[in-house]
């Protein structure tokens, strides 16, 4: 009877340091709000032109593959709408995690009396992340309005489990490169070289052929994280194969990414004084 | 003239530190790219009229010379390097020696496209030699000619443009939001994602009197063979007015940026 008891207490212990992680998130945010604002109309900016790209595409040919101009659309929104996800609760994150090996501060953590990889995945929220997050949803509600598809109750519940999937594969893999740096010192240069990998997460998966496909599905399912639940949307799943596939990509990648993480961190030998 | 010789060298071997990390960078550019190009097949396996005058050769051929400019003219550290110089106060040492801080940023900037340039030459090479069928010669001399020199204005204007805005530091906390927002236009009305002439023509028009186009995509369509004579010369000299008035613009910038400058930390 205790144990059941034992792991609620430990839940609710984590969610209380999560609040606390979040409140520090958010005065530092408020702290430069001319900033915040500004990085909003940074990300903005970049989403409107990948649709411009998507929109000149479409002057010239009225299909992609299988894909019609309004279902890229909706793919693109998706796929903005994970990665900002992302971007909300772990990309600082997986950036700064070469700095504290650099510079020695991840000793404080190590010492703290809670898991390692909590705290360093989740020390900072990015609160942009959210309004960003928003601004990919709202596009995908105009495609889809523009495609005349209401998605009922179940596919939206379906969706987001899926998204929640997809920000799993782009964590536990931007992660697993971050833990290079155990090994490397500088490993700034890989974590933002994969961050260009996510501009192929937002393209129609029935582009892409042979080799490539096979690689970006299986080895680093970036054809995947979208693709998938902007085809539940659209209607265009045939059978629960891709559904499985990228729940079963997430935990695989999640659990590479842990097996690893614990390898590297017995590597850490103090870097300050 | 030989200060700035010794700065170059130093450059090189401030550069050549990172040399795994320029490595990595041009590696993990190609990935995108070769995305972009699957992309543009799939859209010409559904249809037979061609994009804009380009056949899916002429689009591959395009991506390549993108490619190659880009690697040889980009601004990728060096605007991050000026702000910080001015945050942290570094640039006090440089109103006290000989040496003018734009021509020490440009001597920088040159040597290190070069390593930039020589570390890529293995990914990017052995990508277009998987492309080879794609690489195209330009219709004459007299093209070739004229895509070098409006290559080495690129860079030039390229620099300008970057060292103007990165002198916002001496006003801004942080510039980084203003690189990345004037980055987006550049990316997409220099060319990176698509040649500009497969836009209607009056867009095309209009945005040949912005400098973004000169920032990349005007030396590909010299060598490609799609300017030529008038709009070449046309083309040329709109390329060297914007980089004179991004030359003016940065020392005058400099002037009332040196009169605010508080250094800090220095």
């Amino acid at each position: 009877m205790r144990a059941p008891f034992q792991q609620l207490t430990r839940l609710r212990r984590y969610a209380v340091i999560y609040e606390a992680l979040w409140r520090n998130s958010v005065v530092r945010e408020m702290s430069f709000k001319g900033n915040f604002l500004l990085w909003i109309v940074v990300e903005v900016l970049w989403f409107a032109l990948q649709l411009c790209f998507i929109g000149v595409i479409y002057l010239h040919t009225d299909h992609i593959a299988t894909w019609t101009k309004w279902e890229v659309v909706l793919l693109v929104g998706a796929s903005h709408f994970i990665q900002q996800i992302f971007q909300a609760f772990f990309l600082t994150n997986c950036t700064q995690l070469s700095e504290l090996i650099r510079t020695g501060r991840l000793d404080f953590m190590l010492l703290l009396p809670v898991n390692t990889r909590f705290l360093v995945s989740l020390r900072q929220v990015d609160l942009g992340g959210f309004v960003n997050a928003a601004t990919g949803l709202a596009v995908m509600g105009y495609a889809a309005r523009q495609l005349h598809a209401t998605p009922s109750a179940a596919q939206a519940v379906c969706f987001a489990l899926l998204c929640g999937a997809g920000v799993l594969i782009h964590y536990s893999l931007m992660f697993l490169l971050a833990s290079v740096a155990f090994w490397t010192v500088r490993a700034q240069g890989i974590v933002w070289g994969y961050y260009s990998l996510f501009n192929i997460a937002r393209l129609p998966d029935a582009a892409f052929q042979g080799f490539f496909r096979a690689f970006f599905t299986f080895a680093m399912p970036m054809l995947l994280v979208a693709n998938v639940p902007a085809k539940l949307l659209l209607n265009r799943l045939t059978s629960p194969g891709p559904v499985l596939l990228l729940f079963g990509m997430a935990g695989v990648c999640f659990f590479v990414s842990e097996v690893f993480w614990r390898r590297s961190i017995r590597r850490y030998t103090s870097a300050s004084a | 003239m030989q200060k700035y010789w010794h700065v170059i060298k130093i450059g090189f071997a401030n550069t050549l530190v990172y040399r795994v990390n320029f490595f990595a960078r041009a590696a993990f550019s190609l990935i995108p790219l070769l995305a972009t190009i699957y992309l543009w097949r799939a859209v010409y396996r559904g249809q037979s009229a061609g994009v804009g005058g380009y056949s899916l050769a002429g689009m591959t051929s395009y991506y390549l010379l993108v490619t190659m400019v880009d690697t040889l003219t980009a601004v990728n550290e060096d605007d991050w390097q000026i702000a910080a110089d001015i945050k942290d106060g570094n640039i006090s040492q440089f109103l006290l020696k000989p040496i003018n801080y734009l021509g020490y940023r440009l001597c920088l900037f040159v040597s290190g496209r070069m390593i930039f340039t020589a570390v890529s030459l293995l990914p990017v090479g052995l990508f277009v030699f998987c492309m080879r069928r794609y690489v195209v010669a330009p219709p004459d001399g007299m093209a070739l000619g004229c895509a070098a020199l409006a290559t080495v204005l690129t860079g030039l204007l390229q620099f300008f443009m970057s060292y103007t805005m990165a002198l916002a530091a001496f006003w801004l906390l942080e510039v980084s939001t203003l690189i990345f927002i004037v980055f987006a236009f550049e990316y997409i009305a220099g060319g990176h994602l698509f040649p500009l002439n497969i836009l209607p023509p009056a867009v095309e028009a209009a945005l040949n009197f912005t400098p973004f186009p000169y920032l990349l995509y005007f030396p590909v369509s010299v060598y490609l063979g799609q300017v030529k004579g008038a709009a070449l010369w046309k083309g040329l000299g709109m390329e060297a007015g914007w980089t004179l008035v991004f030359y003016l613009l940065a020392l005058a910038v400099w002037e009332r940026g040196i009169r605010k400058y508080s250094a800090v930390g220095g």
